[in-house]
């Protein structure tokens, strides 16, 4: 195959039916059976990163642009919960169904196409980090700091974030060998996204190359951007860069995402 | 193509970068037959069937089931296939009918068709008492027959069993060819690979022998036992004074020396060996009926494939 002819068929657009929600259906009724223990970590986690954090550190930090620092981090753990929740999804569960259960194979036996077995996956990364975000959303309205109604426009936002980050995660089961590779995008992409995305310090801490590069690379940081502005109805105009910037990657890497697993598992 | 084909490959090939594992190859599948498809690992068996339901694309030459190119139809194809794999990829997450509903979702079943079809598949392969257990739970037996169960569900026309008994302990087995009887009775079209030639022997009409990407032989097991095998074989100790006697009395037998046993090969008619045995009585001497395993290894060989 030439390098042109790859490059195309690596952005070939997917041919999808309905039957995307059949496979999306199948991990849905997966994560009901478990849903108490499945609900646990998004509920716990805030709770932590907001009582540790949030108020015990936060008493040492001064206010960011007048903002308590628990206020400042609020946000930022809806982000964070978006982007875990697919991201780990997609790749761990994702490769334990592919490789270790073999689900892909019994499911392309039937009518559904592979296309549609790894986009009925992303969809369900994107629902759960739509359902993650809510326990978290949940959990910071608990403790009486959401500050303007706009925040409710998180819930589709996470939904098309959490598209983006299953997507991103895609990519990466599409060429890991193992599960321990996994360990690579972990640590070298999520974990520095997690520190470094505007989540706990603003990025006006850095010098203005890195900060440009965090906005221009880093998918977290737009998350996060939406997020904060939402939360206290700041609106203006960069929130619009941010969700043009999610609007245009998802759809690269949701099509990449398709294409490469594909050529992984249908030689 | 023939009104009763139901399958048809011309000329069809299977390449993995370097490799061919399916050569050029042609073959028809008649409605209601079952067709067993025989040879050493590595020999294309579970390619040809993984191109049949559509899951590996063909690389040249052409493939059709009930008149639709695998290549342009698979939705319609795979949806009047069933597919029992060689190795269980039944999904852990799910109970024993949840697997099979789950499974019966796929195809746009209705939600009380497929409940009412899993509860009679479980009854027809004695599993209902496992309904709502684990998939981890069950023995490999267990496993093996809720996999045909799952390869139901769709009502398929066509059946395609890839090593359905491998790894089964004699009672599982003949329960699966019991039920593999009664679907083909219900005019079931079944293809089945398999390594065990008594298998072959007992259920199928016609065989293909499949060796390093090419159909070698085919034809009814019966037929092919005559041809390649012959009547009767009988087995003796090595001895180089008993080759000369045997040579001379039966110049058209075939002999085969595997280490310290002799194998001799006759077409001619059954008691041949029992009169020569009587005037030369032999060491560790038996006479037994000729059977597919000998054509299997006459026509591939004995050497051992990885």
């Amino acid at each position: 195959m030439t390098q042109k002819q790859n490059m195309t068929s690596n952005f070939k657009l997917p041919k999808l039916t309905y039957r995307v929600w059949r496979v999306w259906r199948r991990d849905f009724d997966v994560f009901m059976k478990t849903y108490k223990v499945n609900f646990f970590p998004p509920l716990i986690e805030p709770l932590l990163y907001l009582v540790g954090l949030g108020y015990g550190l936060g008493t040492f930090v001064q206010n960011i642009d007048g903002i308590p620092y628990v206020e400042f981090i609020a946000p930022a753990l809806v982000a964070i919960s978006i982007m875990n929740g697919s991201f780990f999804e997609c790749t761990y569960g994702s490769f334990v169904r592919m490789y270790f259960q073999r689900t892909f194979d019994a499911i392309i036996a039937t009518p559904i196409s592979i296309e549609e077995v790894i986009a009925g996956e992303l969809l369900w990364g994107a629902t759960r980090s739509l359902i993650s975000s809510t326990i978290v959303l949940a959990v910071i309205a608990a403790f009486g700091l959401i500050k303007s109604p706009w925040f409710m426009l998180m819930l589709p936002i996470a939904f098309l974030g959490g598209l983006m980050f299953s997507s991103i995660a895609m990519c990466f089961t599409s060429m890991a060998p193992n599960i321990e590779f996994f360990n690579y995008p972990a640590f070298l992409l999520i974990t520095p996204m997690f520190m470094l995305s505007g989540t706990f310090f603003p990025l006006s801490r850095f010098p203005p190359a890195m900060q440009f590069l965090a906005q221009a690379i880093l998918p977290l940081t737009h998350t996060v951007t939406l997020s904060r502005g939402l939360m206290f109805g700041n609106l203006e105009s960069f929130l619009l860069i941010s969700l043009a910037w999610i609007a245009v990657v998802t759809p690269f890497f949701f099509v990449l995402s398709i294409n490469r697993m594909k050529k992984k598992l249908i030689k | 193509m023939a009104s009763d084909t139901v399958i048809e490959a011309r000329g069809l090939t299977k390449k993995f970068d370097d490799f061919t594992a399916v050569d050029n190859i042609d073959f028809q599948v008649h409605t209601g037959e079952c067709c067993g498809f025989l040879g050493p690992n590595g020999a294309g068996k579970t390619t040809t069937i993984k191109m049949i339901h559509c899951v590996l694309p063909v690389w040249s030459g052409t493939l059709t089931v009930a008149n639709m190119n695998v290549s342009e139809r698979p939705r319609e194809i795979k949806s009047m296939i069933g597919v029992a794999p060689q190795e269980s990829n039944l999904d852990p997450d799910f109970s024993v009918i949840t697997n099979l509903l789950v499974y019966a979702r796929y195809f746009d079943i209705p939600k009380h068709e497929a409940l009412k079809r899993s509860e009679e598949l479980l009854k027809f392969f004695q599993l209902e008492e496992k309904k709502d257990v684990i998939i981890d739970s069950l023995s490999t037996g267990m496993k093996r027959r809720l996999i045909l169960a799952r390869a139901l569900i769709n009502e398929p026309k066509i059946l395609l069993l890839d090593e359905p008994t491998t790894g089964l302990d004699p009672q599982a087995r003949h329960m699966i060819w019991d039920k593999i009887r009664t679907l083909k009775k219900q005019g079931v079209t079944i293809i089945l690979t398999t390594h065990y030639m008594d298998e072959a022997a007992e259920l199928c009409d016609r065989t293909l022998i499949m060796d390093n990407g090419k159909i070698i032989e085919q034809g009814p097991p019966s037929e092919l036992v005559a041809k390649h095998a012959g009547e009767e074989v009988l087995e003796l100790d090595y001895d180089e004074q008993v080759i000369k006697t045997l040579r001379q009395k039966f110049p058209e037998a075939r002999l085969e020396i595997l280490g310290d046993r002799i194998h001799v090969f006759t077409k001619e008619p059954h008691g041949v060996f029992k009169s020569y045995l009587e005037d030369f009585p032999a060491k560790g001497a038996t006479v037994r009926n000729a059977n597919l395993e000998d054509v299997f290894l006459k026509l591939t060989g004995r050497k051992l494939r990885e």
